[in-house]
C-alpha cells in the first residue's frame, strides 16, 4: 500500500524502519519536518529523540550512540552540516558507521533557503579533517529517500564507515507515493567491537580517533583506505537511462537528475541521441557506469543546482575520453528541462 | 492519460498547498505517478505562495512546474507572473472575485470563477481554494485528454486531506466542491 508523504519525513520513518532508535537533530530549514517526524515517532518505538543545543552536540551524540553498538543518525541542511563535519572525522578516525542527512540549501554562509547541491565537495572530498571519506548517496525521489536509508545503515555497519544522505530542499519538502518496509524487517548486525558494557566477560573495547606514535597512525590510515578501494570496488551505484546509443549523455543526480530525465525525455521526442547516467553513490563515483557511457557518447554535459563542483570528477572518472561540458544553476535556483535541451541542441 | 501539470498560486493562507493536496491524494488514490512540491520560502506569510502539482503515467522528471497546463490563479501577483508560462491549449482557472483583469490570450482556455464570493455567499469561509478544485476536477481531472479520475475519488481524496480532528469541515469541503463543478 502507497503513502504520500515529504521527502523529510519519509527519510525519518524508513530511518527507524531500518532499525535507528537513536536520533539527535537540531533544527533547520528545509529539513525541520524530519527532525518533528522523529519527535513524534520515536517515543512509539520506544526509541530516543533528542533535540540537542547546537549541530555540533547533536554529532558527538551520534558518536556516542554509535559507539554502543546502536544504529543512530543525524540530519540537518548546509551550514549545519559544516558544524557537523568535526564529529564527522571523528567517527570516521574511530571506525564508527552512522548516517548523516544533508537536505542542502544555498550557500556559502547561511545562504538560502532554497534547493542546492553546492555541497558536493564538503560531502565527497571535505567532510571534515584529516584522510578519510565516508559513503554519500544521492536519492532523486521519495521512494529512493527510503530504500537508500536502509542501504546506507547496512553499508556504513558493514565498512564501518559514516554515510550521508545528501538530499536537498526540492527532495525533503515533495511528497510523493511512498511503499516503507515492513515495521521490525530490520536486519541488525552483531557489533563485537562495541564499547556497551561486559561484566569482565571479555577484553574491553576501546573507541578512540587518538594516536600520538605516527607509525600507529599512519598505519591505521593506511589500513582504512584499503577498505576505501574495496568499497570502491563494490559499492557503486548509478542509473543509466537511454545511454545504450547516446551521442550527448547527460550526467546529474539528486534534483537535477530529474531536470535532466526530463530533457532527454524531450530530446528523444525531437529525436535526438541524449541519455543520462544518474550517480547514486556520489562516493564511492559510479566510474564504471560513466565509462560505458563514454565508450561511444561523443559529448557530457554535466548538470547541477552548483556552479560545477562534480564536472572535475566526472573527467578524471572517464579520464577525458569526451569533452565534458557543464550547465548549472546555484543560489537555490532550479534548471528548468528547457534551459537544458538548449545546452544539449547546442552541442549536436 | 495526458501528463497533468498543474501550478496553484496565490498569497498564503488561502489554501493553496491544500488544494495541491487534494489533487495529489486523487492521484495516488487513482494509481498514478504525482509529485507534489511547495513553495517553501518566507513568501509563506502572507505573500506569494504556490505549488506545482504533476500527474502521468510515466515516472514523474522535474517536479517544479515552470509552463503549467493548468493554472489556478488565486491573485493578481500571481496571476500576472504565470499567465504567460501557460503552455498554449492549456486551461487557466482564475478566481474573478480577487483578479478584475482579463486573459488576453487566446490560445488557452479560461474559466472565470468568482470562489472567494461564492465561498462568502455560501457560508464557507476559507474555502474559496475548494471551489476551484470542484471546478478543476470537473473540467480537467475526471474529463478530457488529462483526466484521471472520477468524483468518487475526488471525494476519497478530501476525506484523506482532513485530519480526523477537523472532521466537521468534511461537508462544507464537499458542498465548496459542489459549487465549484456546477460554475
Amino acid at each position: 500500500m502507497k503513502v504520500l508523504m515529504k521527502g523529510n519525513e519519509a527519510l525519518a520513518e524508513a530511518a527507524i524502519r531500518a532499525g535507528c532508535h537513536h536520533f539527535f537533530g537540531y533544527p533547520i530549514t528545509p529539513q525541520t519536518e524530519l527532525a518533528a517526524y522523529m519527535s513524534k515517532r520515536m517515543p512509539q518505538v520506544n526509541g530516543t529523540y533528542l533535540q540537542a543545543e547546537s549541530e555540533i552536540a547533536a554529532i558527538n551524540m551520534v558518536l556516542g550512540a554509535s559507539s554502543a553498538g546502536v544504529r543512530a543518525m543525524t540530519s540537518s541542511s548546509s551550514p549545519g552540516v559544516s558544524l557537523k563535519g568535526e564529529g564527522i572525522s571523528y567517527m570516521a578516525g574511530s571506525d564508527l558507521p552512522a548516517v548523516i542527512i544533508n537536505v542542502q540549501r544555498g550557500g556559502p554562509g547561511l545562504g538560502g533557503i532554497q534547493p542546492s547541491q553546492a555541497d558536493y565537495w564538503q560531502a565527497t572530498k571535505a567532510t571534515g579533517h584529516g584522510d578519510f571519506q565516508i559513503l554519500v548517496f544521492a536519492p532523486s525521489t521519495v521512494q529512493e529517500m527510503v530504500d537508500l536509508i536502509s542501504h546506507a545503515f547496512d553499508t556504513a555497519d558493514k565498512y564501518r564507515m559514516p554515510a550521508m544522505i545528501l538530499a536537498d530542499g526540492m527532495l525533503g519538502q515533495m511528497m510523493e507515493p511512498v511503499e516503507l518496509p515492513e515495521e521490525g524487517s530490520a536486519n541488525l548486525p552483531e557489533k563485537e567491537w562495541a564499547a556497551k558494557g561486559h561484566g569482565g566477560k571479555r577484553a574491553h573495547n576501546i573507541i578512540n580517533s587518538l594516536y600520538l606514535t605516527p607509525e600507529k597512525l599512519e598505519q591505521l590510515v593506511k589500513e582504512r583506505f584499503e577498505r576505501y578501494e574495496t568499497v570502491k570496488r563494490n559499492e557503486q551505484m548509478a542509473e543509466e537511462y537511454l545511454t545504450e546509443d547516446a551521442d550527448v549523455v547527460l550526467v546529474a543526480y539528486g534534483a537535477s537528475s530529474r531536470v535532466a530525465r526530463s530533457a532527454v525525455n524531450k530530446a528523444r521526442e525531437k529525436g535526438l541521441k541524449v541519455g543520462l547516467v544518474r550517480p547514486i553513490t556520489l562516493w564511492p563515483f559510479p566510474t564504471d557506469a560513466l565509462n560505458r557511457a563514454a565508450s561511444h557518447a561523443k559529448n557530457f554535459l554535466v548538470v547541477e543546482m552548483s556552479m560545477g563542483q562534480m564536472v572535475d570528477d566526472v573527467k578524471l572518472a572517464i579520464d577525458c575520453k569526451v569533452p565534458v561540458h557543464f550547465y548549472g544553476r546555484t543560489g537555490g535556483m532550479i534548471p528548468t528541462p528547457a534551459d537544458v535541451l538548449a545546452q544539449i541542441e547546442a552541442l549536436l | 492519460m495526458k501528463n497533468l501539470n498543474i501550478l496553484f498560486a496565490g498569497f498564503g493562507g488561502q489554501g493553496v498547498l491544500f488544494a495541491g493536496k487534494v489533487v495529489a491524494y486523487a492521484a495516488l488514490i487513482a494509481n498514478k505517478q504525482l509529485s507534489w512540491l511547495p513553495s517553501y520560502g518566507p513568501e509563506m506569510r502572507g505573500g506569494t505562495a504556490n505549488c506545482s502539482v504533476c500527474v502521468s503515467d510515466e515516472a514523474i522528471g522535474s517536479p517544479l512546474v515552470t509552463n503549467p497546463n493548468v493554472l489556478i490563479a488565486m491573485n493578481l501577483p500571481s496571476f500576472d507572473k504565470f499567465i504567460n508560462a501557460v503552455e498554449p491549449g492549456g486551461v487557466v482557472i482564475v478566481d474573478s472575485s480577487l483578479i478584475d483583469k482579463k486573459v488576453e490570450r487566446d490560445d488557452v482556455t479560461v474559466y472565470y470563477v468568482p470562489s472567494s464570493s461564492l465561498a462568502e455567499e455560501n457560508g464557507l469561509s476559507g474555502l474559496s481554494n475548494m471551489i476551484l478544485v470542484g471546478k478543476l476536477f470537473q473540467e480537467v481531472c475526471t474529463q478530457g485528454d488529462c483526466a484521471f479520475c472520477d468524483s468518487d475519488i475526488l471525494d476519497q481524496a478530501v476525506q484523506k486531506c482532513i485530519p480526523a480532528r477537523k472532521a466537521q469541515m468534511l461537508d462544507f469541503n464537499r458542498k465548496a466542491i459542489q459549487i465549484g463543478a456546477q460554475q
